[in-house]
């Protein structure tokens, strides 16, 4: 990986880990821990860093979030743990997410386990896909004494964490790391295996007392402009700047990024740091409706990237096969959607062209198409589960992005799917089988 | 502005402040260089009998990422050459005629001895003589320093001594290592000492370490107890001070030491008591350079509250220390919480609730609601912001144990508020003596609170 795509933050010194930990309240009944959506208990692993107890801290840590080293990482603790600390009276939060790392750190450089695991149980479970919600939901399931087998058709484990969130946020040995974290409690991963293609869905079934799919979502969906052809998919041009041989995507002199949520900012982020010129965003609505954190836009905009609100693509230019520019037509807003958010309406004979001779688009993923090949119920277009995450097939479970039409925090909540998925599963597997 | 200077038993110093008796005072060089720095005098570093020193000397107590809130130390008295020293403390003592310049004297427990030492720092032209009766490690194995403080008739027998050979004010340093400082204090009165100083170090083990098990500071694979200082032993200095202040055979005044590393706390050892006051390890850890703001607060402080000199200050506070038995017990405060400053960081809610009186509640909407009882389901900043609940003080059931107060991490949040008694004032001597009845039986006492209508929760 490119240096200049190394991990943002340095992990903190003892000492810095130190006087940050004591500067902690210690709350009672914390805000911090209620914010987070996997619930750790948030002070006792600070405390515990005070007490220079760091694998006690990492325990306390693995309890409530066997992934605790992505999110430490790619949380959007703003939104979260450090948003809801109530030191925010004085507008300096405690650096949860980065004593996280330090304690999580800590536990991959002593290859401290979460727990014993043992395999303790007969029946057996199948997680598919090996991103945040399918570890965790393996990991905890391994916690409870079942065999685990985590099927995955990328080469890599990891999902996302591996190949879809910037190497400045998490590096890929992180995420790899933490895969292995949960092979090392006894889960099998069987990774280059696809369902619907290498791996038959009745196979599965048959081979498993329980299945939990977390499959996440498909590519980059379709602008259908002219030219569609010639732009790039976000998330392939992030996946070539982790974890590709070839020493990375081609990167553009004035690359243009459609779109606004987080995934375009690490896109804006590669392009402007692997040397593009310039680098421009697009977006059809404005700063106050775009999907990227507050933190996000801070950050991108100090790397010199430029913003084009109330935007709309209209074509790609092609000249003798080369993108030449992006033609756009200017908008306004009318009254809120089905979303909530403005209307983009286009104002007629606003067109113009930006310059451009890379165009990157990234504005969400498909739904997941696998819920119609082997029949289970959808809601618009997302695998549909009950409250506990199972599916329309009993003992079949779901959890991850698959699940979540729209939403905030989606590695951390993919997390705690995983983790409330696997206790969902025992309870089911216990009262089958006793 | 202020006048800080003082007039301690004829010993005068343009400010209260001096260096006290330990390794800051050491030499010539440190205090010419603490004088530079602006303090009032200097209590040399004990000179008398010979010593070889250790090392290492010093441990010391952090907490909380805080360095040093104590210092002990296993050093004994000045290890350098009686003659170097009384050759140092005449140089420094001509060089800075306008300030205190005082020598601490230790030697074994004879009457030549003693004799001798004054005669040869009273040589120097120092202003004073303090007799280290505190040393707790070392010196006191050898039959002096706290070995002689704390055996209040070798204290009055030694003072006598050196009263009959001093003519300059003699001033005797009381060690906190006794279960009353007030006996050797008064031993100190008979022999006719001009002035009292208090409190020498505290016998102390530091810690010890986890890896090799060790006494830290470790001596070679050994360590012991050693004297105890700094910021923690305020607390106790300030009583052992009081107690000498409020003892009415105790008319001489007293140099206050213990602790004090800022102006504030130089003010409430003045308040209760302290005429001069002596620093260490304040200096030992930001060096000299603090003596600045120790005269500036203090001055700044005094012209606040409209006290001109020292002496309109010293032992103003006096008058508020009483023994527990005349204290009134009709007297109501309760918490209170401003629930505008609040941070909802629920450390009161805890520390009532497991440890003091289970009078602080959780209510959000008007209604009670337990810790930890949000649904799984519920995540992120705005809701865990805005789901906080308030906590508040139920204030019929508030004994007033001030826990809470002590505990809230945000300024002036909660406030100890004094409500109108709700029975008349009455102290434990009165009760005893009026009602005997109820301070000796159970029965009665339910009877007397029945009929007063105290509830204990």
């Amino acid at each position: 990986m490119h240096d200049r795509l190394a991990e943002h933050y340095p992990p903190l010194t003892r000492h810095e880990a130190l006087v940050e930990a004591d500067r902690c309240i210690y709350c009672y009944d914390a805000p911090c821990t209620h914010a987070c959506p996997t619930h750790i208990d948030i002070p006792k692993f600070i405390k515990k860093i005070a007490t220079d107890n760091v694998s006690g801290s990492a325990r306390a840590i693995f309890d409530s979030n066997l992934m605790g080293a992505t999110c430490a990482r790619v949380c959007p603790v703003q939104e979260l743990c450090e948003g809801a600390c109530v030191l925010n009276s004085e507008h300096k939060p405690i650096m949860i997410g980065r004593l996280q790392r330090y304690a999580m750190d800590h536990a991959y450089s002593t290859g401290q386990l979460p727990f014993q695991a043992s395999v303790s149980k007969t029946s057996s479970v199948a997680v598919v896909g090996a991103g945040p919600a399918g570890l965790s939901c393996a990991g905890e399931l391994a916690r409870r004494g079942y065999p685990v087998t985590v099927y995955e058709k990328r080469s890599l484990a990891g999902g996302l964490s591996t190949y879809g969130i910037i190497g400045l946020r998490e590096p890929v040995p992180v995420a790899l790391a933490e895969a292995g974290l949960i092979e090392r409690l006894g889960v099998k991963l069987a990774t280059g295996q696809e369902l619907g293609s290498n791996l038959k869905w009745d196979d599965l079934r048959k081979r498993h007392d329980a299945v939990f799919l977390a499959v996440g979502l498909g590519a980059t969906p379709d602008l259908g402009i002219p030219g569609e052809e010639q732009i790039l998919d976000g998330l392939q041009y992030i996946e070539q700047s982790k974890v590709d041989s070839n020493g990375g995507p081609r990167i553009g002199r004035h690359v243009v990024v459609i779109g606004a949520g987080n995934t375009a900012i690490d896109c804006a982020t590669i392009a402007k740091r692997l040397g593009a010129e310039t680098v421009t965003m697009v977006y059809r609505r404005t700063d106050h409706e775009m999907t990227a954190y507050p933190h996000e836009y801070d950050f991108i905009k100090k790397e010199g990237v430029e913003f084009r609100f109330l935007t709309q693509p209209t074509a790609v230019n092609i000249v003798d096969g080369q993108v030449t520019g992006l033609t756009c037509q200017r908008i306004m807003l009318g009254t809120a959607d089905q979303s909530g958010r403005p209307t983009p309406i286009a104002i007629a004979g606003s067109e113009f062209v930006l310059d451009a001779d890379q165009i990157v688009k990234a504005i969400g993923q498909k739904k997941p198409s696998l819920a119609a090949q082997i029949g289970i119920a959808t809601d618009q277009g997302y695998i549909r589960v009950t409250k506990q995450l199972e599916t329309s097939v009993p003992g079949v479970y779901a959890g991850g992005d698959a699940i979540r039409a729209r939403g905030a925090a989606s590695t951390v909540m993919a997390v705690q799917d995983g983790k409330l998925a696997a206790q969902a599963i025992d309870a089911h597997l216990e009262s089958k089988h006793g | 502005m202020a006048d800080l200077s003082i007039d301690f038993c004829g010993v005068k110093s343009p400010n209260p402040f001096w260096l006290a008796s330990a390794p800051p005072a050491n030499s010539g060089f440190q205090v010419n260089k603490a004088f530079e720095a602006g303090w009032g005098g200097a209590v040399w570093k004990t000179i008398g009998a010979p010593v070889l020193n250790v090392s290492n000397r010093y441990g010391a107590w952090h907490y909380n990422g805080q360095r040093m809130l104590a210092i002990n130390n296993v050093e004994l008295i000045s290890d350098r050459p009686l003659e170097v020293n009384l050759r140092e403390i005449a140089e420094v003592k001509r060089n800075w005629p306008g300030r205190a310049v005082i020598v601490s004297a230790m030697v074994e427990s004879t009457p030549e001895a003693w004799r001798d030492i004054i005669h040869k720092i009273e040589d120097t032209g120092a202003d004073a003589i303090e007799l280290n009766y505190g040393c707790p490690h070392g010196m006191s194995e050898r039959g002096m320093g706290a070995a002689v403080g704390q055996v209040p008739e070798y204290c009055e027998q030694i003072t006598r001594w050196v009263m009959e050979a001093a003519k300059i004010p003699i001033i005797v340093k009381l060690t906190p290592n006794v279960a009353s400082v007030v006996p050797p204090a008064h031993a100190a009165v008979r022999a006719g000492a001009n002035a009292l100083s208090l409190i020498n170090t505290i016998n102390s083990i530091c810690g010890v370490d986890l890896d090799t098990f060790e006494i830290s500071p470790n001596i070679g694979g050994k360590g012991g107890h050693g004297g105890y200082a700094g910021p923690a032993v305020k607390p106790v200095a300030l009583n052992m001070l009081s107690s000498l202040g409020t003892d009415a055979a105790i008319k001489i005044p007293i140099s206050g030491m213990g602790g004090i590393s800022t102006w504030k706390d130089a003010a409430e050892f003045l308040l209760l008591g302290a005429t001069s006051l002596q620093v260490c390890t304040a200096v030992m850890h930001y060096g000299f350079r603090i003596i600045e703001d120790l005269c500036d607060g203090l001055s700044n402080w005094m012209d606040a509250k409209g006290f001109k000199t020292i002496p309109e200050l010293v032992g103003k506070s006096l008058t508020r220390i009483s023994d527990f038995k005349d204290l009134d017990l009709s007297f109501r405060a309760v918490a209170r919480i401003d629930e505008a400053k609040c941070i909802k960081c629920n450390m009161c809610y805890v520390a009532c609730n497991d440890t003091a009186h289970q009078c602080i509640d959780l209510i959000r909407d008007g209604a009670l609601v337990e810790p930890y009882s949000y649904e799984v389901s519920s995540n992120g900043r705005q809701e865990a912001v805005g789901m906080r609940p308030q906590p508040k003080v139920r204030e019929d059931d508030c004994v007033g144990c001030r826990l809470c107060y002590n505990i809230c991490p945000v300024d002036d949040c909660i406030r100890m508020v004094e409500l109108p008694p709700l029975r008349p004032a009455i102290t434990w001597d009165q009760l005893s003596s009026e009602n005997r009845i109820v301070t000796e039986d159970w029965e009665a006492m339910k009877q007397y609170r029945e009929k007063m209508g105290i509830h204990i929760h």
